[in-house]
């Protein structure tokens, strides 16, 4: 991932170049922006995987061995009805990582790239 | 072969996969049979007539601020993040989630959860992959987004198409669930209950535009909230807020006892397991009148914030109706006074509105019951502002005007679709009154998921998209969308009468979504033309402008 978080922006063609506004030629190549797309980025993505692979677990659990989320803990609770909130928390949960990360991060880097546009 | 698939399918799923598809088993057992009328219930009556009086008085002072088209489509951006974040909760939480997820919990337990669930996740990939993009390139549709860098006439027409064919099957849900409703909490007629909503709707959209919708939801998400989390208190402390205790007692109370407790007979097949959890999750993300309220705040950071508070709010409400299920078993299952021969009396979905009963007199039962119709209100109020900007804005203003409409034209254009829409929603509402419209809130997820959100997201993910592309994908998720379910068991069999489904499987996005992508794909890959090269071109500065908030719309000034 360090690799990702440091890499240079994909370099455009003449053409490419050639039909932007310069404003938005100067944020694009600044480093704000790179660094934003990568960050924000890699953050996006592995969140989304992280949720899908939480959801569909959950569900071809539930298509697959049912018999493993009736496994009692407790009384009469179920493995499934902690696992099944926890989905639910997970969802929550994953969201406010976003949030905190854009608010602490991403916002800040956004407004550098803007105020390239600028110079 | 897939005959035989079906035969067997159809054997060892049942009902169970039938009521998979349906975004609610109200509108799986209301819809399917005729709700039985009760008795007038004049409580409820005179707390719905508050919160219509309320909400009208509401509509007189948005009527005031709504003037220009973005007051009208947007609420001139001026909505916080927290505000929108309760209305797209109100949206959510739909009298299908409240009485049908907690009749679900009292009938089978744990399998309410994986409905629940399956409703939630759709809000934390929007956060990830589009709130922000989709607030910081559009203005009042989706559409926009869509056609930032396309051609303007052909992706308007295919998104529009999209957001109507989306909000006619959510709204002849609706308006069909509002008249079953009726007779079951009002005992009232059926035909009542479709013109009240109709005309209500046609009156908060076209006066009061989105800022008297926002604030209908909004009202109606706090009643709903509210009333939830009070009958969610209430059985935690007749169990002494102990879940063992909770679960213990319904386990002995539940005919099926401790089977109550792990998945059961709702799921059995993978494939319409996977093919239901894709519809519900990508179809969030293509439903029309949740990716407009993105439009609704000032900026990126506001449309941020209205992802957080509605999946907390969603989240919540949802863990809420789990505990009201598990209630409904150990205080209405065992009470000889909401019972009749057959089960619940009116009903399996009248589980919540008995609880209520149980926990909060006649009163709350009344409260309940005007929350469980204004919140088909609502729901439909926000439906046909989204039909109607596509109208409106999509189709008359950049398709036949070419983008060149006068706004005032624009608003009277957009007022009269609200009103044709309103007229359309009651005809179909009784036309269908005897149908068995239990596929299509599925149905309007399923398409969301196929023809919206592929475009959505490859628009502003994708260099390679081209219009072809996604006139080619898009049409294909539409169509393949709407056949798979004609041929699929819930329609071919129980509304067609045909001994045996063409098509296995009752969710069909895991297939229709993919054809769309595949479709935009090869459409794209093989357009070769100046005007797809042209389109490759103007991506990157699509991308800043997604990523930063450059050049983005902000509120309006009044």
């Amino acid at each position: 991932m360090s690799t990702l978080a440091t890499a240079l922006p994909a370099q455009l063609t003449t053409e490419e170049n050639a039909v932007l506004a310069p404003e938005i030629r100067r944020i694009y190549h600044s480093a704000a922006f790179a660094r934003l797309r990568s960050r924000r980025g890699s953050l996006a993505y592995r969140l989304a995987a992280l949720m899908c692979a939480i959801y569909y677990g959950f569900i071809l659990a539930i298509a697959f061995a049912p018999q493993w989320l009736a496994i009692k803990l407790d009384g009469v609770i179920t493995l499934g009805i902690p696992l099944g909130l926890g989905v639910i928390a997970s969802a929550i949960i994953l969201t406010g990582i976003y949030v905190s990360r854009a608010n602490r991060e991403f916002d800040a880097l956004s407004a550098e790239a803007l105020r390239s546009a600028r110079s | 072969m897939i005959a035989a698939l079906a035969r067997r399918y159809a054997g060892r799923a049942g009902l169970g996969i039938a009521g998979l598809l349906v975004t609610s088993p109200l509108f799986a057992a209301a819809l399917e049979g005729q709700a039985q009328k009760q008795p007038l219930n004049v409580t409820a009556i005179v707390m719905f007539f508050a919160f219509v009086t309320m909400t009208l008085g509401i509509t007189y002072w948005a009527a005031k601020r709504t003037r220009s088209r973005s007051d009208f489509y947007t609420a001139g951006g001026g909505i916080t993040g927290f505000q929108n974040g309760l209305a797209i909760a109100g949206d959510y939480m739909s009298a299908a989630s409240f009485l049908g997820i907690s009749a679900l919990v009292f009938g089978s337990g744990f399998d309410g959860l994986i409905y629940s669930i399956g409703f939630l996740v759709g809000w934390p990939v929007i956060m990830f992959l589009i709130a922000e993009r989709l607030r910081n390139l559009g203005k009042f549709t989706f559409a926009d987004v869509a056609s930032y860098r396309l051609q303007q006439r052909p992706i308007r027409v295919l998104s529009a198409s999209g957001t109507l064919v989306t909000v006619a099957f959510y709204l002849i849900a609706q308006m069909v669930g509002a008249g079953q409703l009726i007779k079951l909490l009002f005992g009232l007629d059926y035909n009542i209950a479709v013109i009240i909503v109709g005309v209500l709707m046609i009156v908060y959209v076209t006066f009061g535009g989105m800022l008297a919708t926002t604030w209908v939801q909004i009202i109606k998400a706090v009643l709903l909230l509210g009333g939830a989390s009070f009958m969610a208190f209430m059985v935690m402390a007749k169990v002494g807020f102990s879940f063992d205790s909770l679960f213990e007692s319904a386990v002995s109370a539940h005919k099926d006892g401790e089977a109550i407790m792990a998945p059961g007979k709702f799921v059995k097949d993978p494939i319409s397991a996977v093919s239901l959890g894709i519809a519900l999750m990508f179809g969030t993300a293509g439903l029309p009148h949740i990716l407009m309220r993105f439009f609704t705040v000032k900026d990126a950071v506001e449309a941020r914030k209205s992802v957080l508070f509605a999946t907390g709010f969603i989240g919540y409400f949802y863990i809420l109706t789990f505990i009201i299920g598990f209630g409904a078993i150990v205080l209405v299952g065992t009470n000889a006074l909401y019972l009749d021969g057959a089960g619940l009396r009116g009903g399996s979905n009248m589980a919540a509105v008995h609880l209520a009963h149980a926990v909060g007199g006649d009163m709350f039962l009344g409260f309940i019951s005007a929350v469980a119709f204004a919140t088909i209100l609502a729901v439909v109020a926000g439906l046909t502002l989204s039909g109607a900007a596509a109208v409106s804005h999509d189709v008359y203003s950049n398709v036949i005007k070419r983008g060149k409409a006068k706004e005032a034209d624009e608003i009277r254009v957009s007022k009269l679709a609200t009103v044709a829409l309103g007229i359309l929603a009651i005809g179909l509402g009784i036309a269908f009154e005897k149908q068995n419209v239990a596929f299509m809130v599925g149905l309007a997820f399923a398409i969301a998921a196929s023809a919206n959100f592929p475009i959505i997201l490859l628009s502003m993910m994708w260099k390679g998209l081209t219009t072809r592309g996604a006139v080619l994908g898009g049409g294909l998720g539409l169509v393949s969308a709407v056949t798979l379910t004609v041929l699929s068991p819930a329609v071919w069999v129980k509304v067609l009468g045909h001994a045996e489904a063409i098509f296995p499987y009752d969710a069909p996005a895991l297939f229709s979504m993919t054809l769309a992508f595949i479709g935009c794909w090869i459409g794209s890959i093989t357009d070769g033309s100046e005007s797809a090269h042209k389109e490759s071109l103007l991506f990157t500065e699509q991308l800043v402008r997604s990523e930063t908030g450059y050049g983005a719309s902000t509120a309006a000034s009044h």
